[in-house]
């Protein structure tokens, strides 16, 4: 008799074994679990959604004391406030992702162990669902961004480029996604990474660029400090098309589109690698 | 349809697990891998690992979970598979739903499988009911159109149909069973991987679980794996048996036989016939060290004669005073089907002060039960607080004896239990 069989369970695995097809037929699962995410985060909470636009305000308040009241930063013509919330709001986006995706297989572990389903459908969830989250905190930067131009006079206006924003979203999401999977993985057996991303992110955030320019540490001869990181180049350009303001350099430019895009391979790869027999050494 | 389609292949499964901690040791395991893959050779820790008897000390630090497992299911069929803890069964369930894959061998499937979810996993709490089984149904693989097309008829079979608009943290863990179940039940996989779960419910919704399982299997002609410690319900669901031993196939056939002969294997919990040590449960100061059954005689034995006295000796340590210790004695068929039970709660009418090691001797007087084997299990509290509950922790045999006054052998035809009775002739 002819044996036809639907799929064949065996140890050996493809490098790339991304089945897209089989993500698309689990589409359904992926919009759920993001509408999870976004009702499910502010339950039982007072102030509900308004956390998200509380975070980004309070963090710029704070860095534009500090660091430009007090450590004198100068940012141009750019009120200091505007320019720490644009740079705050793009860098949450991409701290958000990074984090709750590097804890896909940890903290999924309970489902994980009892159901099948595609398991790049987590961290896809996850930032599909801070687009969301990002979405609205650009809209408080947005209001903002009206009544410093509108009210208070001051000389901002966007690039002409400001349609390529989606782009750089795009490449955060690649960025985040990828590392964070790559993290999510190693984690399942070496619990060590845990500790570093929850500092790194710290310590990274200063050489990305979010309170000080690129113009200052240029200015200083530590350039290299954040001529390497991506998410620095990221978040230049992201105030570049915001607030015109900024230097951005080809180099620039193709050295984040190419290393999202590797990040995300990257990710895959050792994601893939790691779905199928993570649940015995976790 | 053919009736010996088969539907799902296992071919030469193996499963190995390193045990012992993940240490800096496992990255020079890791690195020795790796060096053998790139010069193209095979995992040097493949060759070796022992059969995984938790009992025994090992000498390697890999063990086989399973070990070339072979066998087929054919669509429709109900199959069980039972075994002893350790043997291996959810690890099979876990690479048949591809939970985790296999470290050599095969599973050709010609169907879509899906698995039932343990207790509320994948449920989130915060979530209404309506809105975690669409959460669920899609983590089972439905779409959204399939689901909404089935939710009257899912919230019905759940019966929870107040409750689909509150929080699932506010439902009673059997709720959550009932409708984890339900989301399932109406999932139409072609192959349904069913794990213990019907061991939370009442007995009606158990019953109503079982039914649907029987029609997901007659009438869609589906197959549905079942894996279970409850006898009964294998027996009544099934119509394969597969047992597992230690990361192999003891048996594979008509259930009834399957049963008798994993419940004979019980044997091996004997120590001397009769006698059997328990684990000592976590943090307790007191608590059952071993079992023995004596007869009439006072020897220690796992069958008496019916009618006689069983005399149950428990040894117990006892590191501190307890003013309440309680202790019951459960007796079943090999089925699972409950005869009668013992507790000291109800049989004295003070409590059991105790306050240092002591044995307790429980003498059950006329053992009338009808010829056939018995299992014992036991619970004890202190204080009302559970500390353990053992099942089938010992068995004993009841032998054909004269009972009756007219020296006759009773021969039981199905009865359990034998009364001696006094028969008087009355005229007007």
């Amino acid at each position: 008799m002819q044996q036809k069989w639907l799929f064949v369970i065996t140890p050996k695995t493809k490098l790339i074994d991304l089945n897209l097809k089989e993500v698309w037929q689990y589409r359904d699962l992926l919009m759920l679990f993001v509408k999870r995410d976004v009702i499910t985060l502010y339950k039982q909470t007072i102030l509900g959604p308004l956390w998200y636009l509380i975070q980004p305000l309070f963090t710029s308040v704070i860095f534009t004391l500090v660091f430009n009241n007090v450590a004198g930063i100068q940012t141009g013509v750019i009120p200091p406030f505007l320019f720490n919330l644009a740079g705050i709001t793009t860098w949450n986006y991409f701290k958000e992702c990074l984090t709750a995706t590097s804890d896909t297989f940890k903290k999924n572990e309970q489902i994980f162990g009892k159901v099948y389903f595609p398991r790049i459908i987590m961290p896809m969830s996850i930032v599909l669902s801070n687009l969301l989250k990002f979405g609205i905190q650009l809209l408080i930067l947005i209001a903002f961004y009206l009544y410093y131009a509108l009210y208070a006079g001051a000389a901002i206006r966007p690039s002409e480029y400001l349609f390529l924003f989606p782009v750089l979203v795009l490449c955060m999401g690649m960025l985040g996604l990828g590392l964070g999977m790559i993290i999510s993985s190693m984690v399942t057996k070496y619990r060590d990474l845990t500790f570093l991303v929850s500092f790194g992110i710290q310590l990274l955030m200063y050489i990305s660029l979010v309170v000080i320019p690129l113009s200052l540490f240029q200015e200083k001869g530590v350039e290299w400090l954040v001529m390497y990181n991506p998410m620095g180049y990221i978040i230049e350009m992201a105030r570049y098309l915001l607030l015109n303001e900024g230097n951005i350099s080809q180099f620039g430019i193709i050295y984040t589109i190419v290393s999202s895009i590797l990040a995300l391979l990257f990710g895959i790869v050792i994601f893939n690698k790691t779905e199928k027999t993570f649940i015995d050494t976790i | 349809m053919m009736k010996d389609d088969v539907i799902l292949k296992v071919e030469n499964l193996s499963k190995q697990y390193r045990l012992g901690l993940v240490g800096t040791g496992t990255i020079s395991h890791d690195f020795n891998r790796f060096l053998a893959r790139i010069r193209g050779k095979e995992d040097p820790y493949l060759k070796i690992g022992e059969s995984n008897d938790r009992s025994t000390k090992g000498t390697s630090e890999y063990v086989w979970a399973l070990k070339d497992i072979n066998f087929e299911v054919k669509r429709g069929e109900i199959l069980g598979i039972i075994g002893k803890n350790g043997a291996g069964k959810s690890t099979l369930l876990k690479i048949l739903s591809k939970v985790t894959g296999p470290t050599t061998g095969a599973i050709k499937s010609k169907g879509r499988i899906a698995s039932l979810l343990e207790v509320g996993t994948g449920f989130h709490p915060e979530m209404t009911g309506k809105e975690n089984i669409f959460l669920n149904g899609a983590i089972l693989g439905m779409t959204k159109k399939e689901i909404a097309s089935k939710l009257d008829e899912i919230i019905e079979f759940s019966g929870c149909e107040r409750y689909v608009e509150t929080p699932v943290k506010r439902y009673s863990s059997g709720m959550k069973v009932r409708l984890a179940f339900a989301v399932a039940a109406f999932l139409e996989p072609d192959i349904l991987v069913v794990d213990e779960v019907l061991a939370v419910g009442d007995a009606e919704f158990q019953k109503k679980a079982i039914g649907k399982m029987q029609d997901i299997s007659s009438q869609g002609g589906r197959t549905v794996l079942f894996v279970s410690h409850d006898m009964g319900a294998i027996q009544n669901l099934c119509s394969r048996l597969l047992v597992l031993g230690i990361g192999k196939i003891d048996y594979d056939g008509e259930v009834k036989k399957g049963i008798d002969s994993y419940l004979n294997g019980y044997n091996i919990l004997f120590d001397s016939k009769g006698f059997v040590h328990l684990e000592k449960p976590k943090n307790t100061t007191c608590f059952v060290k071993s079992i023995s059954l004596l007869n009439k005689d006072s020897q220690i034995t796992n069958s008496i004669f019916m009618g006689d006295l069983l005399t149950l000796l428990f040894d117990v340590e006892c590191k501190s005073k307890l003013d309440d210790f309680e202790i019951s004695v459960f007796v079943r068929l090999s089925n699972g089907e409950k005869i009668f039970a013992i507790k000291s709660s109800e049989q004295l009418n003070s409590k059991l002060n105790v306050s240092s090691n002591f044995n307790l001797k429980i003498d059950i007087n006329d053992m009338n039960l009808m010829p056939n084997d018995y299992f014992i299990a036991i619970a004890y509290a202190i204080d009302s607080v559970n500390v353990l509950r053992q099942e089938d922790c010992i068995g004993f045999k009841i032998l054909p004896n004269i009972v009756s006054k007219s020296n006759k052998i009773i021969n039981a035809t199905g009865e359990m239990v034998f009364f001696n009775c006094d028969y008087t002739l009355i005229y007007d």
